[in-house]
């Protein structure tokens, strides 16, 4: 077993490297483990909550790839629980041990004009993983439970307005449902950084380089990296996570995930089952060499609840995922 | 049965009369300010046992609901006093998502929801009773895809609902087993019920009218549950499906034709009997198979065991949307037979299509999946009589969901 003493001196480390503060105050183990708080500064994940400042025990991580949600920034941390290791599992889902936490805070805006928005934390209990989203107040001083969700009015660094959804706790479970149970699904080996995979190796926080990972394309490195690549490890972040058997969208047939092979279960020539209007009149999910006709960028492209895709958290068009799709597309011979 | 069963079983009953009562939990919904919040929120705080309670009057949404919790009831005031409003709708999918089981919806309304209304996803057991769901202003292509929607579940009931305006199907019920649809009325949709991908539905005692189709029944390829079978279609008032169809191209029924009654394609041991068809133009009854191309070693596009019983065909196949329909109306005398077969079979010696005593019907003559209908030999049909008693057994909802209902 690896001690804490020994995570915690190299995430020390890591801190001092960041610049950040030490807290001696540890993370709120119960209210990780049982019963819902509706503070989220009840969890102490953080020694400076608006700053978002991690607490000790608490480490940020980045994804290769991330998930577009409406332009958000978006600030990751993950929570150990004393003693307990993360276990890799070839390019999947690195393994959390009960007792640990995943914690996500939407922003927008930069600097001192930066508003957090909500923060949605993934606990790992005995019986599974419990989602709960939570929401920012106006000072900004502390966020609370939201079963419900919301709707709010929220101005995007390029100056538009929109309606924001804070999802309700079935709808986080829409995203991250797999076999009917909750699971984390951004912190897969293959859309990790390797040198972030390796500093945990390092601390002890991690049981070993994942082996046989693929690496996602980093997302702000696109324009240089294969059209194909960039498109499916897009695919596979952004919409894979229903779009897979055993998920929210499973009875489509549609399988976007990185592994799947199948040209008609990645959409190419196959047909709508119940898109209904999301069809926007095309007859394929993608028509190889025609992204205008190929239903997939048309749902993407749309804000248009029926037609939209994906159904939650969007607001607006990702222009730049829409854009790494139809490259792809393009780029097939036509058939 | 026996006085001592007899005893035992009213003494259960009394139990449960008693002890019901006070394990479930009633949580009061009203309408008015909120509503989205405080609707979602009980949907999300009950527990097994309870009983979601929604007022009358109308909810207006902004958001689809969902619920994930078994055993729950959720029940209003009446299918037209309960009204969820998604006029408004800003986000999510469709109106209400379920997707736990052993659920019972029952006495509510929603209307205009953006996308789908009730979807239930690998909700087991679950009882759609006196559900309405409503496009409000009629056929329209931008009107959601599905009115009720069970998918991927075993173990569905629809009774006594209602569904207008869809642009895809009034009601859906796909890749699930065991359901029955009955005493339903749907009305001014693209299909009006759909069995697709399904095995051992019986589709009972609804009025389907006013759609492009009335009743379809077909599998489709490519997805994660294949098969579909066992499927009965019976005492069904199948009237007037004379809509234009209004579904997006792409879709499925956006193909289906205009006045077909019912629909079979690429399914196996179907059984319609004792319907009544009155003006659909184009069919009352047309049997199939699959047309398009497809890449599935697990999919079989013929219609195989498909058994037309003895039906009251009233007027109908006067209006036909096939090319060439003034030749085909003057070579049939103004009117083309009820049942309409493409001709097409999986086996040479077994026509997949059988057809009772005295029900008339004609062939499109074809012999392949797909092939052109340029290649259509038209003539009456020769088909032989149903062989044996169709096999209902385990066909419908499970009997403990009429318990339910109770």
């Amino acid at each position: 077993m690896i001690g804490r003493g020994v995570f915690c001196l190299a995430v020390a480390s890591f801190i001092a490297a960041t610049g950040l503060a030490r807290s001696p105050a540890p993370v709120n183990d119960d209210a990780v483990m049982e019963g819902t708080r509706r503070a989220l500064s009840e969890y102490n994940f953080f020694t400076d909550l608006a700053g978002q400042q991690p607490n000790f025990e608490v480490t940020p991580y980045r994804l290769n790839m991330p998930l577009y949600s409406d332009g958000a920034e978006k600030l990751r941390f993950v929570f150990l629980p004393d003693g307990k290791s993360l276990a890799a599992d070839g390019e999947g889902l690195l393994q959390f041990p009960v007792g640990s936490a995943i914690i996500k805070t939407f922003a927008f805006g930069e600097g001192a004009d930066r508003r957090l928005i909500e923060t949605r934390l993934l606990l790992h209990r005995a019986d599974g993983w419990l989602a709960l989203p939570y929401k920012w107040n106006e000072e900004q001083t502390d966020a609370t439970l939201a079963l419900a969700g919301a709707r709010l009015e929220v101005e995007r660094p390029g100056g538009d307005t929109i309606s924001y959804r804070v999802p309700n706790k079935n709808q986080c479970k829409e995203c991250h449902g797999l076999n009917g149970a909750v699971v984390p699904i951004g912190p897969k080996a293959r859309n990790m950084a390797h040198g972030w995979l390796a500093q945990m190796v390092e601390a002890g926080a991690l049981d070993r380089m994942p082996e046989g990972a693929d690496t996602l394309p980093v997302w702000e490195d696109r324009a240089d990296a294969d059209a194909e690549q960039v498109a499916r490890a897009y695919l596979d972040v952004n919409c894979a996570h229903c779009h897979r058997p055993a998920a929210t969208a499973s009875n489509s047939g549609l399988d976007l995930r990185w592994e799947q092979d199948g040209a008609i279960a990645l959409g190419i020539l196959k047909r709508p089952v119940a898109a209904g209007r999301g069809s926007g009149g095309h007859e394929f999910s993608i028509l190889p060499g025609e992204p205008d006709r190929s239903i997939m960028v048309h749902r993407m492209d749309s804000v248009e609840p029926g037609v939209a895709m994906p159904e939650l958290g969007k607001s607006t068009v990702d222009p730049d995922g829409v854009a790494a799709v139809r490259r792809w597309i393009e780029g097939m011979p036509a058939s | 049965m026996k006085p001592t069963s007899r005893a035992l079983a009213a003494a259960l009953m009394a139990a449960t009369a008693i002890s019901a009562p006070l394990a479930a939990r009633t949580i009061a919904v009203e309408p008015g300010d909120g509503a989205q919040e405080r609707l979602q929120e009980a949907l999300i705080l009950a527990e097994p046992g309870d009983v979601v309670e929604l007022g009358a009057g109308t909810f207006a949404l902004t958001d689809g609901l969902s619920l994930d919790v078994d055993d729950v009831i959720v029940r209003g005031a009446g299918m037209d006093e309960t009204v969820l409003d998604f006029t408004g709708q800003q986000g999510a999918g469709e109106g209400l998502l379920v997707t736990s089981d052993n659920v019972l919806l029952r006495d509510f309304a929603l209307e205009n929801p953006k996308g789908d209304g009730v979807k239930s996803k690998g909700a087991d057991n679950i009882i759609y009773h006196r559900i309405r769901v409503t496009w409000t202003n009629g056929p329209d292509e931008n009107n959601g895809a599905y009115g009720i929607y069970p998918v991927e579940s075993t173990g569905v009931l629809v009774d006594g609902s209602k569904v207008s305006g869809a642009s895809d199907a009034g009601i859906y019920v796909g890749q699930s087993d065991r359901i029955t649809v009955r005493n339903s009325i749907v009305e001014a949709n693209v299909a009006g019920i759909e069995i697709e991908n399904s095995r051992n539905a019986l589709v009972e005692n609804n009025i389907a009218t006013r759609n492009t189709g009335g009743i379809l029944v077909f599998d489709l390829p490519n997805l994660p549950v294949m098969g579909g079978g066992n499927v009965i279609v019976r005492r069904n008032l199948v009237v007037a499906n004379d809509t234009a169809n209004f579904a997006p191209a792409g879709n499925i029924v956006a193909s289906v034709r205009r006045g077909t009654g019912v629909l079979v394609m690429a399914n196996e041991n179907v059984l319609v009997e004792d319907n009544v068809f009155e003006n659909n133009p184009t069919a009352h009854v047309m049997v199939i198979a699959y047309t398009q191309p497809f890449d599935d070693e697990t999919y079989n596009p013929y219609a195989r065991n498909v058994v037309i019983g003895t039906n009251a065909f009233g007027r109908g196949g006067d209006d036909p949307q096939f090319d060439g329909k003034d030749m085909l109306l003057a070579a049939f005398g103004g009117s083309l037979p009820p049942i309409m077969w493409d001709g097409i079979s999986e086996m040479t010696d077994d026509p997949g299509l059988r057809v009772a005593d005295g029900q008339a019907g004609w062939t499109l003559g074809l012999t392949e999946p797909g092939q052109d209908f340029a290649a259509a030999r038209p003539a009456p049909l020769q088909a032989a009589s149903p062989a044996a008693d169709f096999d209902m057994a385990g066909i419908g909802a499970p009997v403990e969901l009429e318990a339910r209902l109770r």
